[in-house]
């Protein structure tokens, strides 16, 4: 328990996935305009990324290490993830409507971020077993959550002030990007 | 210049992947912690670029359109998993530092979107040389990029101590995750200088492209990618 406890606060805070791994740039950067689009990405990530994680971590324990051939991780996880999301996207669409409604639009947009892969990749380097996997993958998510939102709300705020010329647009985003990991950088005495 | 000098000057210069085009962000931020590492990671992109230029452009006839994409990446992520073996066998010091950007260099922007963009419709030679132009731009980007950031963070050039630290001291934080942003942040300030200059002169610069945009249109992904009109869907959702 104390391990999973461990592993969770370090991937959601400490090494949290945007701000100190740099993985998930891109949604950091594109989506989070409004807090509430943010919200929606970063549920659909939490969403992806846990089941991501389980899949993939079941997949190389019972497939790939009997069959000895882990090498192929890559390129069997790229596809996993890639099937799942849209099988996961599907089931949403037939059978929770209402839950598609709110993170639909975001979910093809996943496929190839690369913290889902990173995520089960990590997993794998770290030898995680399944449970552990999981842990980790939903509490990264939970990470990369709590960084769009926090920078969606700022960047709200940011749209009202006089920013100069060059810097207007993504160079500001990130300079808070940049304070943002400065100021998790002070999680890192937690662990 | 012929076909394929043009390519490398494309690549390089023109339209930079990492200054004018902005692609591959999350690399460009993570490894460029020394000019080593960015060479190091420039170079890898750079032959799995080459490969899969090279092997998209042969096959372009036989891979039908509907699964082009999923073909492209296991293209990709074989020769990335060769990459891979090849760098843990003979330079396991460098493998070790770039760690699992690595493996991640499967859902690198840049070699999507030139498979896509180029490989896939053009003859094999030249996209050769399209893989080389763009990837040496990348290596380009990456390794000034690296070495702004030792300068800074270490005083130190490939390693080598350059700024006697007697009267200086590193400004630690470049190269530690902080910095990254921050070096990024001037470089498209100054881009956007630039690019307002060029245009001034009548010369403009190719736009920025892939995710620095906040646009889902110009990724090498959007012919597959139906997310692509997120922002307008939630933006109408809200209203």
């Amino acid at each position: 328990m104390k391990t999973l406890l461990l592993i969770a606060i370090a991937s959601a805070i400490v090494n949290n996935v945007v701000l100190s791994q740099f993985l998930g740039i891109c949604p950091f950067l594109g989506v989070s305009k409004k807090t509430e689009t943010a919200a929606g990405m970063g549920g659909a990530v939490i969403f992806v990324i846990t089941i991501a994680s389980f899949v993939t971590a079941l997949i190389y324990k019972f497939v790939l290490t009997p069959l000895d051939i882990q090498y192929l991780q890559t390129i069997v996880f790229i596809l996993v993830i890639a099937a799942l999301v849209q099988f996961v996207e599907m089931f949403l669409k037939k059978s929770i409507p209402s839950l598609y409604e709110s993170l639909g639009v975001y979910l093809p947009l996943i496929t190839t971020n690369c913290a889902v892969l990173g995520v089960a990749l990590n997993n794998v380097t770290k030898e995680y077993n399944i449970l552990e996997s999981v842990v980790n993958g939903f509490a990264t998510a939970v990470g990369f959550f709590i960084a769009i939102v926090i920078m969606a709300g700022l960047r709200e705020k940011i749209e009202y002030n006089d920013i100069p010329k060059p810097f207007q647009g993504t160079a500001i985003v990130l300079i808070t990007a940049c304070l943002m990991s400065i100021a998790f950088m002070g999680f890192s005495g937690m662990i | 210049m012929n076909k394929n000098t043009e390519r490398l000057y494309n690549g390089i210069i023109k339209e930079n992947p990492t200054f004018v085009l902005m692609l591959g962000m999350c690399p460009t931020l993570a490894v460029t912690t020394s000019a080593v590492n960015g060479l190091g990671m420039g170079l890898s992109t750079t032959v799995v670029l080459v490969l899969s230029n090279l092997l998209i452009s042969l096959f372009r006839k036989v891979i039908p359109g509907g699964v082009r994409m999923p073909a492209f990446i296991v293209i990709v992520a074989s020769l990335v998993t060769m990459v891979e073996f090849i760098m843990k066998a003979y330079t396991p010091a460098l493998a070790s530092q770039l760690g699992v950007y690595i493996p991640l260099i499967v859902v690198n922007c840049i070699i999507l979107g030139r498979a896509e963009s180029y490989a896939s419709k053009n003859q094999p030679v030249s996209s050769i040389f399209d893989g080389i132009g763009m990837g040496l731009g990348f290596t380009f980007g990456l390794t000034c990029i690296g070495i702004v950031r030792e300068i800074l963070g270490a005083g130190q050039i490939f390693g080598a101590q350059i700024l006697s630290l007697e009267w200086f001291t590193p400004i630690t934080i470049f190269v530690m995750a902080p910095g990254a942003f921050l070096v990024l942040a001037v470089l498209v300030a100054i881009m956007n200088i630039v690019r307002d200059k060029m245009e001034a002169k009548g010369k403009p610069l190719a736009a920025p492209s892939g995710c620095i945009t906040g646009d889902c249109a110009s990724c090498g992904m959007s012919s597959t990618c139906t997310g692509k009109s997120t922002n307008s869907a939630s933006a109408a959702k809200s209203e």
